[in-house]
C-alpha cells in the first residue's frame, strides 16, 4: 500500500507544480470560489505588507487573518529570504497542507478495526455481507489520500495558495489526534481550528463522545464518570483556547484582531460573492431584518449540533464527518477547499453506496455546478449579458446538491444501522418481502 | 646621544629617586563599512612607554610587555615591524586601505647605530620572535632578507643614515592562526579580558575575508619640544567581515553580530579607549548610515585626503553605559529614495477610504510608476445611488512637486508683483511649486439585481429549510417495516381506476 501512495503524491505535487507554473494559476488565485475575503493569499501579503511598514493590519477591512497566522507567514518569509534567496516561500506554500492530511488516514484504519470487534457480537446473523471486511479497509487510506489529493477543489485551492489549506491541516490534525485518543492534543488541536475560524467549535461535541468511546464510560447523562471526563476535556480545550487568544494580544500588543476576525466571521459585511448563500442574502436583505437574519444564519450552523449528538452519540466519527459537512456549507465565507475536506471523508463510507438513492443526480448536479461557476461568473462580470440571479442560482443549486447529498449519506448510515441490528432481509407479517419507510 | 643625557639629567635633578618610567594605554577600534557592504574592523592598541631602553638594568615593566621590552634592549633595535596576513585587500570593491600588510609575514627593522654585526643581531632577533608570536620566522635565512635603500625609512624619530641597519625580509607562504592570534594578545596590558581586545575571538576574526595582525615598535617624541624620548609599541588588528558569510546577506551590521560579543567596559589600565564609526556619506548609492545607539559625539578628520566623519563612543565615559550594561554598537542602513515616508491609512468600508501618501524623490531622466491594486465590494441594494450602471468614480491621486527651476528667481513682493506670478509660496528662488492631479477612474461595477430582494429571501430561505427539513426526519423518525395496508379511500379509488385500466394495482 506505500508503493500506490507514494505514486498518488507524486501524481498531486507533479499537477500542483504544473498548474502553479502555468498562466492558469494568477486566472485560479483570483476565482471568488477558491479564494474569499478570510483565506485569500493576496489578503495575506497585504497584511504582511501593512505590518512591515508599521500600521495593524487589521486597521484596514482587508485583513482577517489571525495574528499566529501573521507570525508564521513573517517568520517563514524571513528564514526564506534567508535560506533559499526568498524563492522558499512561493513555492512552498502549495505543498504544506496537503502532505499533512496523509496522516489523517492511517488513524482511520485504526479506528474502523476497533469499532468493529465492539459491535460484531450485538449484530444479527444474516448481515455478514454489511460488515466491512479488514481486507477492504486496507485500501481505505489510499482512497481518502485519492479522494484528497486528486480532488480538483483541492488543486485549485492549493494553487491559489488560500489559507484555507492550513485550516484543513489543522482540523486533520485534531481528528488524528482524536483517534488516537489523546484528549490533550485533541484539545489543543481543536482550539487552534476555532481560533482560526469560528465553527469548529462545534467539533468539541463529536471529539467528547469519541473519546468517552474510547474510554469506555457510557454516555449518559446521570453518570459521574460521563461529566468528570466531558468536564476536563472541556477544561483542556477552554484553557487553550485561552492561552491562544492571549498569544495573539501579546504578539500584536492589541485586541483589535477579535473584531476583524471574529467579528468579521459572525457579522458578514463584506458581500463579495462566493459559493455560499450569505451573500446574495445580505446584498438583497431589508436593512430592517439584516441583524435578524445574520442570527438565524449563525445560529443555522451551531444548531445541529446537539440534536445530532443525542442520535449520533454511539457513532461519533460518522457525526464529526456531517458536522464538518454542515460548517462547510453554512459557513459564512465557504470555498471550494472546506468542501474537498468533508468530500475526502466519503472512501470511509464507500460501504454505504448500496444505500445511498440519489447520489448519481447529486454527483451531476455538484459536477455541472462546479463546471457552470465559472461560466456564469464570467457572463455577469465580463460579459454583461447574464446577471448575478444566474450566478445565485447556481449558488443555490450547488448548495442544494451539496445538502441532499449529506443527507443522503446520513440516510444511508442509519438504515445501514437498522439493517445491522434487524438482519438484512427483511420479511412481513405474512413472509413477503417488506418495504422499509421512515416514520 | 646628545638626546640621551637630557633625561639623564631630569632623573639627577628629580632627587635621584628611580623613579619607575610612566606608561600610558590607549585603545582604539574603527569600524568603516565598506563600497561592498563588507565591514572593515581594525583595532589598534598603543602603548606608550617614556623610557630610555638604551640604559641596561631597566627591570620595571608597568604596561609595555616585558618580552619585546627586553628585545629591544638587548639587540638595540630602534625599530620594528612584524605583520601577519591572510588574504589581500581589495582595493576595488573595498577602496582604500588604512594600514595594508602583505600576505603572509613581513619582518622590517632598523637597528641602532650601536650594533656592528647586524646580520647575526638579524638571525638572532627572527628566531626569538619566531618563538614569541608561535610563527615560523626562523624561515628568515639570507635567501628572503634584504637591505633596500630607498623605501621603508624610519618611521619613528630618526637620524641615523646608515642603510646597512635596516633589514627587511617577507615570508609570503606564511599562515596566520589562531596560534599567533593568542600571543599577540598575550602581549596586551589587559589581555583579552577587559576593553575592546574581548572582541577578537579567533573563530570569528578568521572566518573573514582579510585579517592582518601587525606589531610595530618605534621611538617617538614625549612631547612637542621632543627633548626625551618615548618608546611607542602599537599592535594593530585589521579584519575585513564578509557580508555573506558573517552579515547574512544584509547590510546592517552590529557588535554582536561581528565579534559575537558586545563591549561591558573600557580596560582599566587605558587611559583612552574609543570606539570609532566610519558615518561619512558615501555618494554612490545615497544611503543614510544609522548608527545605535546614537553617539554621545563626532569627530571630523582628513584622512588620505578625504574628509571624513565619525561617530565616537568613549568607553571611558559612564553615561555610554547608562541606559544598558552592554554596548552593542549597530549600523543600519536607510534608504531614502525609495519612498523615505509612505503614510497608508487602509479604508475600513462604510466608514473611511484609503489615504496613501508618499515621498518620493525622482531620479534624474526616468520615468517612476506607481500601480495600486484595489477591489470594490459587492454593496447591499440600499446602498446604490439611483444610477447604479453608472458606475464608481475612483477619486484622482494629486502630485504635489518642487520642481527644480532653471532660471534663479528673485524673491518677489506679492503686493507689488501681478498676482499669478504669487499663486503658491516659495521658500527660495530655486525651485517652484507645481500640484498636478490625474484623471479620476470610473469604473463599471456589476450589480445586484434590484427586484428580487423579496424572491431572494424565500429562495435561500428554502434551501436552509431543505437542510433543516432533511435533517430533521432523519434525526426524529425512525425505521419501520411497512406493513402492507388496505388503503384509504384514495387508494381504493384508485384501484377501482386503475382494475378498469387494466393496470396493476397499487
Amino acid at each position: 500500500m506505500a508503493a500506490p501512495l507514494v505514486l498518488v503524491l507524486l501524481v498531486a505535487v507533479t499537477v500542483r507544480a504544473v498548474l502553479y507554473r502555468s498562466s492558469l494559476a494568477v486566472f485560479i488565485s483570483e476565482r471568488v470560489e477558491v479564494a474569499s475575503p478570510l483565506n485569500a493569499w493576496k489578503r495575506v501579503v497585504e497584511g504582511l505588507a501593512l505590518l512591515d511598514l508599521g500600521v495593524s493590519p487589521y486597521s484596514g477591512d482587508v485583513f482577517h487573518e489571525t495574528p499566529l497566522i501573521i507570525y508564521l507567514f513573517h517568520f517563514l518569509i524571513e528564514y526564506a529570504e534567508l535560506v533559499f534567496m526568498g524563492t522558499l516561500k512561493r513555492s512552498l506554500s502549495p505543498y504544506l497542507p496537503f502532505l499533512v492530511f496523509l496522516l489523517l488516514l492511517f488513524s482511520l484504519v485504526q479506528f474502523k478495526k476497533q469499532k468493529l470487534l465492539i459491535e460484531l457480537d450485538q449484530y444479527a446473523p444474516d448481515v455478514a455481507e454489511l460488515i466491512r471486511t479488514p481486507m477492504e479497509m486496507n485500501y481505505i487510506p489510499f482512497k481518502v489520500a485519492l479522494f484528497y489529493l486528486l480532488n480538483p477543489y483541492t488543486v485549485m485551492s492549493c494553487v491559489a495558495m488560500s489559507t484555507c489549506a492550513i485550516n484543513n491541516t489543522i482540523i486533520a490534525f485534531f481528528i488524528l489526534a482524536t483517534i488516537k485518543g489523546s484528549a490533550f492534543l485533541s484539545a489543543i488541536f481543536l482550539a487552534l481550528a476555532t481560533y482560526q475560524s469560528l465553527y469548529p467549535l462545534t467539533l468539541f461535541a463529536p471529539a467528547l463522545l469519541y473519546l468517552l468511546q474510547r474510554q469506555f464510560i457510557p454516555v449518559k447523562m446521570k453518570s459521574k464518570d460521563f461529566w468528570v471526563y466531558a468536564v476536563q476535556y472541556a477544561f483542556l480545550y477552554l484553557g487553550s483556547l485561552v492561552v491562544i487568544i492571549c498569544l495573539s494580544f501579546f504578539l500584536l500588543n492589541s485586541w483589535d484582531f477579535i473584531p476583524s476576525v471574529y467579528g468579521f466571521i459572525l457579522s458578514v459585511p463584506d458581500l463579495t460573492p462566493n459559493i455560499g448563500l450569505f451573500w446574495y442574502f445580505f446584498a438583497e436583505m431589508f436593512e430592517h431584518f439584516s441583524l435578524f437574519f445574520v442570527c438565524v444564519f449563525q445560529i443555522n450552523v451551531f444548531f445541529y449540533t446537539i440534536p445530532l449528538a443525542v442520535k449520533l452519540k454511539e457513532h461519533p466519527i460518522f457525526f464529526m464527518f456531517v458536522q464538518i459537512a454542515i460548517i462547510s456549507i453554512f459557513k459564512s465565507y465557504p470555498t471550494v477547499g472546506d468542501i474537498a475536506l468533508y468530500m475526502a471523508f466519503l472512501p470511509l463510507w464507500s460501504h454505504l453506496y448500496r444505500f445511498l438513492r440519489n447520489i448519481f443526480i447529486l454527483s451531476c448536479v455538484l459536477i455541472v455546478c462546479s463546471l457552470l461557476f465559472p461560466v456564469l461568473w464570467h457572463l455577469w462580470i465580463y460579459a454583461g449579458s447574464a446577471n448575478s440571479n444566474f450566478y445565485y442560482a447556481i449558488t443555490l443549486t450547488f448548495n442544494m446538491g451539496q445538502i441532499l447529498l449529506i443527507s443522503d449519506y446520513f440516510y444511508a448510515f442509519l438504515r445501514r444501522e437498522y439493517y445491522l441490528t434487524h438482519g438484512l432481509y427483511l420479511t412481513g407479517k405474512d413472509g413477503t418481502e417488506a418495504m422499509l419507510v421512515l416514520k | 646621544m646628545a638626546g640621551a643625557s637630557v633625561p639623564l639629567g631630569l632623573l639627577l635633578l628629580g632627587g635621584g629617586r628611580a623613579e619607575s618610567p610612566r606608561d600610558a594605554l590607549r585603545e582604539e577600534l574603527l569600524l568603516s563599512p565598506l563600497p561592498s557592504g563588507d565591514l572593515a574592523a581594525t583595532f589598534q592598541f598603543r602603548t606608550r612607554w617614556d623610557s630610555e631602553l638604551q640604559r641596561e638594568g631597566v627591570s620595571h615593566y608597568g604596561l609595555f610587555p616585558k618580552a619585546l621590552g627586553q628585545l629591544i634592549s638587548k639587540y638595540s633595535v630602534r625599530e620594528l615591524h612584524l605583520s601577519l596576513t591572510q588574504g589581500f585587500w581589495r582595493t576595488r570593491s573595498w577602496g582604500q586601505p588604512y594600514l595594508q600588510a602583505p600576505a603572509g609575514a613581513e619582518l622590517w627593522v632598523w637597528f641602532q647605530n650601536s650594533v656592528t654585526d647586524v646580520d647575526k643581531a638579524w638571525k638572532d632577533l627572527s628566531n626569538i620572535l619566531s618563538g614569541i608570536f608561535c610563527a615560523s620566522l626562523n624561515f628568515i635565512d639570507s635567501t628572503n632578507t634584504v637591505t633596500p635603500t630607498a623605501s621603508f625609512k624610519p618611521l619613528g624619530l630618526a637620524n641615523v643614515t646608515n642603510h646597512h641597519l635596516l633589514i627587511y625580509a617577507v615570508l609570503p607562504r606564511e599562515v596566520v592562526c589562531t596560534e599567533n592570534l593568542t600571543p599577540w594578545k598575550k602581549l596586551l596590558p589587559c589581555g583579552s579580558k577587559a576593553g575592546l581586545a574581548v572582541l577578537l575571538k579567533a573563530e570569528r576574526l578568521f572566518y573573514s575575508s582579510y585579517h592582518s595582525q601587525a606589531v610595530h615598535i618605534r621611538p617617538i617624541c614625549r612631547d612637542a619640544s621632543c627633548l626625551s624620548i618615548s618608546w611607542e609599541l602599537r599592535q594593530t588588528l585589521t579584519v575585513v567581515l564578509d557580508i555573506f558569510s558573517i552579515g547574512q546577506g544584509k547590510k546592517d551590521w552590529s557588535l554582536f553580530k561581528m565579534f559575537s560579543r558586545t563591549l561591558t567596559e573600557a580596560c582599566p589600565l587605558a587611559s583612552e579607549s574609543k570606539v570609532y564609526v566610519d558615518i561619512s556619506s558615501k555618494d554612490q548609492e545615497n544611503e543614510l548610515l544609522e548608527v545605535i545607539p546614537p553617539p554621545l559625539s563626532t569627530h571630523e578628520a582628513a584622512v588620505q585626503g578625504e574628509r571624513k566623519t565619525y561617530a565616537v563612543y568613549d568607553l571611558l565615559n559612564p553615561a555610554l553605559f547608562n541606559v544598558s550594561r552592554s554596548l552593542n554598537v549597530q549600523l543600519k542602513w536607510k534608504r531614502p529614495q525609495d519612498g523615505c515616508y509612505i503614510h497608508f491609512q487602509p479604508a475600513q468600508d462604510r466608514r473611511r477610504p484609503h489615504l496613501l501618501e508618499m515621498l518620493i524623490q525622482l531620479p534624474a531622466n526616468s520615468v517612476t510608476k506607481i500601480t495600486i491594486q484595489f477591489e470594490r465590494a459587492l454593496l447591499k441594494w440600499t446602498e446604490y445611488t439611483p444610477d447604479p450602471n453608472h458606475g464608481f468614480y475612483v477619486s484622482p491621486s494629486v502630485l504635489s512637486a518642487l520642481v527644480p527651476s532653471v532660471l534663479a528667481m528673485k524673491a518677489v513682493d506679492a503686493e507689488q508683483s501681478p498676482l499669478f506670478t504669487s499663486l503658491f509660496p516659495s521658500s527660495d528662488g530655486t525651485s517652484y511649486f507645481v500640484r498636478l492631479y490625474t484623471e479620476p477612474l470610473l469604473v463599471n461595477l456589476p450589480t445586484p439585481d434590484f427586484s428580487m430582494p423579496y424572491n431572494v429571501i424565500c429562495l435561500t430561505c428554502t434551501v436552509v429549510a431543505v437542510c433543516y427539513g432533511s435533517f430533521y426526519n432523519l434525526l426524529t423518525r425512525t425505521f419501520h417495516v411497512e406493513e402492507p395496508s388496505r388503503g384509504h379511500l384514495a387508494k381504493r379509488l384508485a384501484n377501482i381506476i386503475r382494475k378498469l385500466r387494466g393496470v396493476p394495482l397499487l
